[in-house]
């Protein structure tokens, strides 16, 4: 055996052995599809695409499905999750139009103003910050910032003023948007970083040279030409922060409550749960079929607004390929 | 392409007096732009700054030498639930699974792009299905593999009940699951290595009466090995770091437990749980309420994670055409 991998092998074999590899992976992504879509389909046979907007109690309903046996009645089956969908959407959004911004001006940081003993730093440091893996920056919110905010920052007046409808104990929008800002912010910054980069620096050196002041150049020239690669960015952001499981289920407040805008600035207290979360939260009891198809219907869900999102990002980046050349 | 060219430079700025110009001079949202991308960027590195700062004090408090090396236990207070060992080797066990099965996958699969890539739709549909795979959250992923291990096919992978019921929960299912969050960055790494290879090495291979394939072996591939190593690390730290998979798959017993009498065997089909999901249910959002536990792990994981992080800007600088910011997960 080890004698014949030692002699020169046969090209055409080896491109076709190499070939099939590569086609494994595609197999295990279309599995991946095909599992996860069968073990939703009950969900969208006894409530269709419906399932997706709002309807009655979904503690209810959740409950009623951990509740059925093997053989489940079809009312059992009914769901209407929006409550899980918008506080992906609320978690996500506030992340990352906090985090596109953070993003962009530390790579014009890091890029165009830092001086290189600081840059030195600085790089590592981003690093670092993507690679914290998010049950230690869950940890670090539920052990220190939920009780901080909780005692300190959740005035008792406020406490009250919604003490009928929903306790608020510090976790929730507030917190896990905060968190998840910079667990996502990284990846922004080093998609940026590698387009600020590629920019020729003679566009700005013109700029400049036209009269303009160094940062007015960069934000006139340099972010204008990457606009695209900034909106790529922030649509592979999206991608991260709305699979984000396990830091928001322990940050959250782990109820599935609607955080209402109307409650002024309670709302970022109030706790919510997000469809990642609401997996890892229910995933010990998807014995009973309807809950496990509730459950995979989320993870479909999720794996398709991934799908979306990845085309996405690839389309807004074809611009740049124009006047860029990779590698 | 308009929005590439600037028409015109938007204005000048007022003051022409000074040659040079400092920012005392410039307007008031320059300044303020200067000034938050300032704060930005040293206030990313205050965070980050704070977060070791905490979990090392912390870690410094909590951690004993003995919780290294004793099994954890299952006791109501935290005084008597032992250790964290088990989660220890079980964290190492999943890695070294988990890069064992994407490290072929993935070079070989960047191999076969970077130099054969034959048809080329093939090869971008295979390029598209990594970035896929890279955008696929890990819980996800994990459901997918319960789902696929739970099959009757797979029932020698992983603990089986009396009635036949497959649990498909154990330290192979959640491996092989974890190669799905190293292959994209190994997979990308390893293509842009072969990619800057430059052509007259392959062209003087070529020439020497080379093949294909054994310029790929004996020329390509041993000049990209430090970009395979960096790739292969990034990978692991994903894979280190990673909760949601072993929570769903590796079976959740705190102390490792072997299925069967094989000895190799009965330990990739056994269950135990990770470092991280260790800290998990020891923290308030998990069942036992032992946050100093927590805390000890959480370090031991942290400075994993600081030495991986080490380990690729050490590999990266032996290379010469590092530029950007390597981050796993961002660069397919």
């Amino acid at each position: 055996m080890l004698e014949r991998l030692r002699k020169p092998w046969p090209d055409n074999r080896a491109e076709r052995t190499l070939g099939a590899v590569s086609l494994l992976i595609c197999i295990g992504v279309l599995a991946m599809v095909g599992f996860v879509a069968v073990r939703a389909w009950p969900i969208f046979e006894h409530n269709g695409i419906s399932w997706l907007g709002p309807g009655g109690s979904l503690e209810v309903q959740i409950a009623n499905m951990t509740a059925a046996g093997a053989n489940a009645p079809a009312a059992v089956f009914h769901l209407r999750a929006w409550p899980f969908i918008y506080g992906t959407l609320l978690t996500s959004t506030i992340a990352v139009v906090l985090g596109v911004i953070v993003a962009v001006l530390s790579s014009v940081f890091i890029v165009e103003l830092a001086p290189e003993r600081l840059r030195r730093i600085v790089i590592p440091v981003v690093r670092l910050l993507a690679s914290v893996p998010s049950v230690i920056y869950g940890l670090i919110g539920i052990l220190v910032i939920v009780p901080f905010v909780g005692n300190h920052i959740i005035s008792p007046g406020e406490k009250e003023s919604v003490q009928n409808v929903v306790q608020l104990t510090g976790g929730g929008v507030g917190v896990a948007s905060l968190i998840l800002t910079l667990m996502i912010t990284p990846i922004m910054i080093a998609l940026i970083c590698e387009a600020l980069i590629a920019v020729p620096p003679s566009w700005r050196e013109g700029a400049i040279a036209l009269g303009l002041n160094p940062l007015r150049a960069v934000r006139a020239v340099t972010l204008r030409a990457i606009r695209p690669a900034i909106v790529a960015a922030a649509v592979l952001a999206t991608a991260r922060a709305l699979g984000e499981a396990i830091m928001i289920q322990m940050v959250s407040g782990g109820k599935s409550f609607s955080p209402k805008p109307i409650d002024g600035i309670v709302f970022l207290f109030e706790p919510l749960r997000t469809l990642a979360s609401a997996i890892v939260d229910y995933h010990e009891g998807i014995g009973a079929p309807p809950l496990r198809a509730a459950v995979y219907a989320f993870a479909l869900l999720l794996l398709f607004s991934a799908f979306v999102l990845s085309v996405a990002g690839y389309l807004i980046k074809l611009p740049l390929r124009k006047y860029q050349t990779r590698g | 392409m308009s929005t590439l060219t600037p028409s015109a430079p938007p204005s000048i700025p007022s003051s022409g007096r000074g040659r040079r110009s400092s920012p005392g001079s410039w307007r008031w949202g320059d300044r303020l732009m200067l000034a938050c991308a300032w704060i930005a960027g040293i206030g990313l590195c205050l965070i980050a700054g704070a977060i070791v700062v905490y979990m090392g004090v912390r870690g410094i408090q909590y951690l004993r030498p003995a919780l290294l090396f004793s099994r954890p236990q299952v006791s109501a207070n935290q005084a008597g639930s032992g250790g964290f060992l088990d989660p220890l080797l079980g964290t190492a066990l999943l890695t070294v699974i988990g890069i064992a099965v994407a490290l072929p996958l993935a070079v070989a699969s960047a191999v076969w792009i970077a130099e054969y890539g034959r048809p080329s739709w093939l090869a971008r549909v295979v390029e598209s299905c990594i970035e896929v795979v890279a955008g696929t959250p890990d819980i996800v992923i994990a459901l997918f593999g319960l789902s696929v291990f739970q099959l009757g096919l797979f029932a020698p992978f992983s603990f089986t009940a009396e009635g036949g019921g497959v649990y498909g929960q154990s330290f192979i299912a959640a491996g092989i699951m974890m190669s799905l969050l190293a292959l994209p960055p190994v997979f990308a790494a390893t293509r842009d290595g072969m990619q800057a290879v430059p052509g007259h090495m392959r062209e003087a291979a070529f020439a020497l009466g080379k093949t294909r394939i054994t310029t790929i072996r004996r020329v390509l591939l041993p000049s990209v090995r430090s970009n395979v190593a960096t790739g292969v690390t990034l990978g692991m730290s994903r894979i280190i770091g990673d909760t949601a998979i072993v929570l769903l798959l590796a079976g959740g017993t705190p102390r490792i437990e072997t299925q069967g009498s094989v000895p190799v065997v009965s330990l990739l089909r056994g269950t135990g749980s990770a470092l991280t999901t260790y800290v998990y249910g020891n923290s308030p959002a998990g069942e036992g309420e032992a946050p100093q536990k927590a805390y000890a792990a959480a370090f031991v994981l942290l400075v994993f994670v600081v030495l991986l992080n080490l380990a690729v800007s050490r590999i990266g600088r032996s290379q010469t055409d590092s530029t950007g910011i390597a981050v796993a997960g961002a660069a397919v």
